[in-house]
């Protein structure tokens, strides 16, 4: 703690003595921004702050791939600790919870106010919004990058077993596979079954189906939430998923074993998968030539009532502890971010969705949808916005959730490699899952979630 | 008394050792000692606030199956790997160490492998270990389901071993050749006249003197398969299919850094360490015993 301490009184110090020494013509105030994104994507992110950089005068983002999501997040906590951090850091949706308990941040809705901007809150989509905001709605950090699954279909493979449209119930998903493989496919529906699966698999299955992951509401109402998706229709879920692999109507695919499955679907391999909306443009760019797919919703048990689907990506916050001049930088980075603008720039270079309503009002007039590679990623609004968010659709709070995450992929490695059998696997996810929840409420005794 | 200015021997000693000793408490002791209380507290990642828990991490990492499997995995991965990197590298450097034409390229060739690094290596094997890619893919057409290192444990602990060990073949050849090379020709060259064939020189005269060898890579060989398998388990399986690979210094890392469990994670390394050490103790009192040092 007091090396902390001894952080901000040198950084207050640096402040002071840079203050001291301006010259007539102010040098931009510079501050960091660090983010997980790597490859392609990191280029996007390059531009972003170039543009932002270009924009004004009077601040410099200094922007720092860290490489992923865990590495950003590791790296923060160790610089924070040093009293180092970046002034704006972007941080994954399950990182949240952790986030919220860390004491390490300012309130993104404050910092907006005190610098003099105004946003409208209201103006978020709420699925993606309450992701991010406190029980009573603060927004403690603002999404960037926003995602949610879809279930992409391969048009060819279902024309030949007489089907125009993409399933809408998971009845049909087995009928049309079945038929998929006596018509001589190989691999009717490819998944994948590793940690971050559980995003498709658990997590937005259970809010589309509106079954909870937790109790708690999710968590949002206590640290001392625990697991139950060992007793809702996610069970179901996973028996059939076990039975059609048995059947070989479905195939694991991941990069391990040589072809992920984003991948095996481009290739016409796979004929159907569930993945991101944010490999819409991965798939465009190396689909097999002729080849006609389409993105869905993801499909819900018959007799089911669709409930908003989850987001996923992650948002930015601003850390404690960073100079007044520096979080005027920061505010109006936030700021620029959420213009409609740079919401159609960042949607058209990555495949993420607009987080705003305006942003995606501006992208729909300005023809963005209508054009051939983005088509169909509207769909991804749809499934985001099916309906108003329930207690259990408006987002997962748990903490420790990236370990919850990898349980959950040992288990169903487990389950498909029949060690367990379903119910057993899935009991013994909740068993471990509760251990890690209780472990992550006796490290912050006495707190309860903003 | 005497007035002069002087340095006793154990001041100047001191002196010279200073910077040594500064560097090993930096590096090792105080992060050592930062690693016991940790383990004896649940650290808040960002700091702030530590709660003293006394061994209630040890308690609750020892009562947990999964920690348990993650011991046996690291012994089966230890024992195997360790004798078989030592095993190919031994008839390799004795194969070497005769006059064999082409033998100065055999040894460079064979020294390569520990100069990659791990996850260079480990991509390199990843994709030729890969069952629809590589070339067991092959295999796989033939028997299907025969080789299936995402979901059958076998399977991912076999690839990691085979990864290690072709990394380990390398560093142990080095070593045996030296051993190999330090043995004088006379010896062999008059037990060749007394004719014993080869076979019979190596088990009557060679082994029998690079015995210190032999012990000094066993100890190094289980000492690095226990921490040096993190980039090929990292890369190769990540721990999976269902935690068979998930050896203790992958379970200290993925606990530790991605799962922010910081005084969980240190307690296994407490752990860790302590078995090697136990290890590395009942190597020396009873297979040292063995050892004819020269």
């Amino acid at each position: 703690m007091t090396m902390i301490k001894r952080g901000f009184a040198a950084l207050a110090a640096g402040a002071l003595s840079t203050a001291l020494a301006m010259p007539a013509f102010a040098e931009p105030v510079k501050f960091d921004f660090w983010f997980g994104l790597s490859g392609d994507l990191a280029r996007v992110v390059d531009t972003l702050c170039k543009n932002f950089n270009a924009s004004q005068a009077d601040y410099e983002v200094v922007c720092t791939s860290q490489g992923n999501y865990d590495a950003t997040l590791q790296n923060t906590i160790a610089a924070f600790r040093a009293g180092k951090q970046p002034a704006v850091v972007q941080v994954y949706d399950v990182g949240t919870a952790t986030m919220m308990l860390s004491g390490a941040y300012k309130p993104a809705d404050k910092l907006m106010e005190e610098n003099g901007y105004k946003i409208d809150y209201a103006d978020y989509f709420p699925g993606i919004a309450r992701y991010y905001a406190t029980s009573k709605g603060e927004m403690l950090s603002f999404p960037f990058n926003s995602s949610t699954a879809l279930l992409y279909w391969n048009k060819d493979a279902f024309s030949k077993i007489g089907k125009t449209e993409a399933p809408k119930t998971w009845e049909d998903v087995g009928a049309d596979l079945k038929a998929m493989k006596d018509a001589g496919y190989e691999c009717p529906m490819a998944i994948n079954i590793s940690a971050n699966e559980s995003w498709q698999l658990m997590e937005q299955f259970s809010a589309i189906h509106n079954q909870p992951i937790a109790t708690k509401n999710n968590g949002y109402d206590g640290l001392d939430a625990r697991l139950e998706v060992n007793k809702t229709k996610f069970v179901q879920y996973v028996t059939d998923l076990k039975k059609w692999y048995d059947a070989g109507l479905i195939k694991i695919k991941s990069k391990d074993l040589g072809q992920d499955m984003v991948q095996a679907f481009a290739s016409g391999t796979c004929q159907v998968i569930m993945t991101s909306v944010g490999d819409h443009g991965t798939v465009g760019k190396t689909q097999k030539e002729g080849m006609h797919w389409d993105v869905a919703e993801l499909p819900v048990y018959a007799g089911t009532e669709r409930k908003n689907s989850l987001v996923g990506g992650a948002s930015l916050w601003v850390l404690s502890g960073k100079s007044d001049a520096e979080y005027k930088g920061a505010a109006a980075f936030l700021n620029f971010i959420h213009d409609p603008k740079t919401a159609l720039f960042w949607s058209t270079n990555t495949g993420y969705i607009p987080v705003t309503k305006s942003g995606f009002d501006y992208m729909k007039s300005s023809g963005f949808y209508d054009k051939a590679p983005y088509k169909g990623r509207e769909t991804a609004i749809a499934s985001l916005t099916a309906s108003e968010p329930t207690e259990i659709t408006r987002g997962v709070r748990l903490g420790n959730f990236t370990q919850i995450r990898a349980e959950f992929g040992t288990q169903m490695q487990a389950i498909f490699a029949n060690k367990v059998s379903v119910q057993e696997g899935l009991d013994t996810l909740v068993k471990n899952g509760d251990a890690i929840l209780d472990r992550f409420q006796q490290t912050y005794p006495g707190k309860t979630l903003p | 008394m005497e007035k002069r200015v002087t340095f006793s021997k154990w001041r100047i000693g001191i002196l010279f050792a200073v910077p040594q000793l500064l560097l090993i408490f930096t590096f090792f002791y105080w992060p050592a000692g930062q690693a016991v209380y940790w383990s004896l507290t649940l650290q808040q990642p960002w700091g702030g606030g530590n709660i003293w828990v006394g061994l209630d991490n040890f308690r609750s990492i020892l009562s947990n199956a999964d920690y348990w499997n993650s011991i046996t995995a690291s012994l089966v991965f230890a024992g195997i790997s360790t004798g078989l990197a030592m095993f190919i590298a031994l008839v390799l450097a004795a194969l070497t160490d005769r006059q064999l034409a082409g033998s100065r390229l055999y040894r460079v060739v064979l020294i390569w492998p520990y100069g990659i690094a791990a996850p260079a290596l480990a991509m390199a094997f990843r994709f030729i270990l890969a069952p629809e890619a590589g070339f067991m893919a092959v295999v796989n057409q033939v028997w299907p389901g025969f080789w299936d290192p995402g979901l059958d444990g076998t399977d991912a602990m076999a690839s990691i071993i085979v990864a290690f060990s072709w990394k380990y073949v390398g560093y142990n050849f080095i070593f045996f050749l030296a051993a190999f090379q330090a043995i004088p020709r006379s010896l062999i060259e008059a037990a060749a006249m007394d004719g014993s064939g080869v076979i019979r020189r190596f088990w009557d005269i060679q082994f029998p003197l690079i015995t210190p060898t032999i012990f000094f890579l066993l100890v190094i060989n289980i000492t690095e398969s226990f921490q040096d398998s993190f980039g090929i388990v990292d890369i190769m399986t990540a721990g999976g299919p269902a935690n068979a690979t998930n050896l203790m210094v992958y379970k200290i890392y993925s606990d530790g850094f991605k799962g922010l469990d910081y005084s969980g994670a240190a307690a296994q390394s407490i752990i860790l360490m302590l078995l090697i050490i136990v290890l590395t103790i009942f190597q020396f009192r009873f297979i040292e015993r063995r050892v004819h040092y020269r």
